[in-house]
């Protein structure tokens, strides 16, 4: 039982760090500010819920649990709150995303500026 | 596994500090401070754990607040002349 | 009343947790500190509906379940074409119909969509919200409604 906890946690560890790392590969690879969020979504959520996850197998004591639990949710109450208003922020003061796909950049120009 | 995970928030957060020194505009190195912190967060909870210590969770609760608060903060002011995205070879980034 | 009551359990709860200590000194020290902010919150008039939604309490575990199945969805997708580079992405903007009647649905609808990598809600109006998306394919999942769906059931 014992070994099956460590196995199980040492897994979650290493799917954590692979998502952390992967968000950092993702902060320089992509090509433009809304694409780079975009991984730093994947190392705020499933990221952090596997890291945090694999510390709670490691720990007996009830109290060190209810605070990893406490420091997950203050992480996924925030990551969205924060990604919100930084792309609100640089949409609304013009920052174009770049090599959109599809036809409607004319509209949300004209969007932008009525916001404003 | 608990070093080698360590190690591997480590390297993200040297990735996050490249890309918030290399900007190239000011949202990307808010961005680059805001994952910068949550790694933080992680990386003081996983050092509690290595060290045999889990009273550093206060401290990773406290910081992942002041991360919010500090983002939120400079956000704030978003609405001011020296937020408007200007094309690149006029940029002022001098703010961070 | 019953909000007053729902704020005292969640702070009390917050204050034994963190303090981990239980005599009889710290114990009315948190007692106190809690009457304190509550008298403030009441001063501040944000005890309501708003910032204790106690009638999602019953719905709202199910609908976590699902989003975080749907997380983890979205993180593989998103993780594989950080790997492929940045050839394979199609990023997209398009504004999304919200069914949602309430701020509070609306909220959640929203929040939800930021959670999910690969989509961020960037703007909220009447009943659009603008949504930037990493995959193109992402944005006509997220028209197709099913968590529009899910969302607008929670609300009553």
């Amino acid at each position: 039982m014992e070994l099956l906890i460590t196995i199980v946690s040492g897994l979650f560890l290493l799917v954590g760090s692979f998502l952390c790392l992967s968000g950092g590969v993702g902060i320089i690879r992509f090509p433009d500010f809304y694409t780079r969020m975009h991984a730093v979504g994947v190392t705020d959520t499933l990221g952090s819920v596997m890291i945090l996850t694999g510390l709670m197998m490691q720990s007996s004591d009830l109290l060190v649990i209810a605070k990893l639990i406490m420091v997950l949710l203050l992480i996924l109450l925030v990551g969205p709150t924060t990604s919100h208003v930084l792309a609100k922020a640089a949409f609304h003061n013009g920052l174009q995303p770049k090599g959109l796909s599809t036809e409607n950049k004319h509209n949300n120009k004209e969007s932008s500026s009525s916001n404003t | 596994m608990l070093i080698a995970a360590t190690v591997a928030i480590f390297i993200a957060m040297l990735l996050a500090i490249f890309r918030g020194i290399a900007g190239p505009t000011l949202y990307d190195r808010i961005l680059a401070v805001n994952t910068f912190g949550t790694k933080t967060v992680l990386m003081i909870s996983l050092l509690g754990f290595v060290m045999g210590r889990p009273e550093f969770l206060d401290i990773a609760i406290v910081y992942a607040l002041i991360n919010f608060i500090s983002v939120i903060g400079v956000l704030r002011y978003s609405d001011t002349d020296q937020f408007k995205h200007t094309p690149p070879n006029k940029k002022s980034e001098e703010e961070l | 009343m019953k909000h007053t009551i729902s704020l005292f359990i969640t702070l009390a709860a917050f204050w034994l947790l963190n303090s981990g200590h239980y005599s009889v000194l710290i114990l009315s020290l948190g007692l106190a500190s809690i009457a304190l902010i509550i008298y403030i919150a009441n001063k501040m008039d944000v005890v309501d509906q708003e910032s204790q939604p106690l009638y999602l309490s019953r719905k709202i575990f199910g609908y976590y379940f699902w989003l975080i199945i749907e997380i983890i969805k979205a993180n593989t997708t998103v993780v594989k074409h950080i790997w492929l580079g940045k050839k394979t992405i199609s990023p997209t903007l398009k504004k999304i119909k919200v069914t949602q009647q309430t701020d509070m649905g609306k909220v959640i609808y929203a929040n939800s969509i930021t959670l999910t990598p690969g989509t961020v809600a960037i703007d909220i109006n009447e009943d659009e919200i603008l949504v930037h998306a990493l995959i193109a394919e992402d944005l006509d999942s997220l028209e197709f409604g099913e968590m529009d769906r899910r969302v607008t059931s929670l609300e009553n």
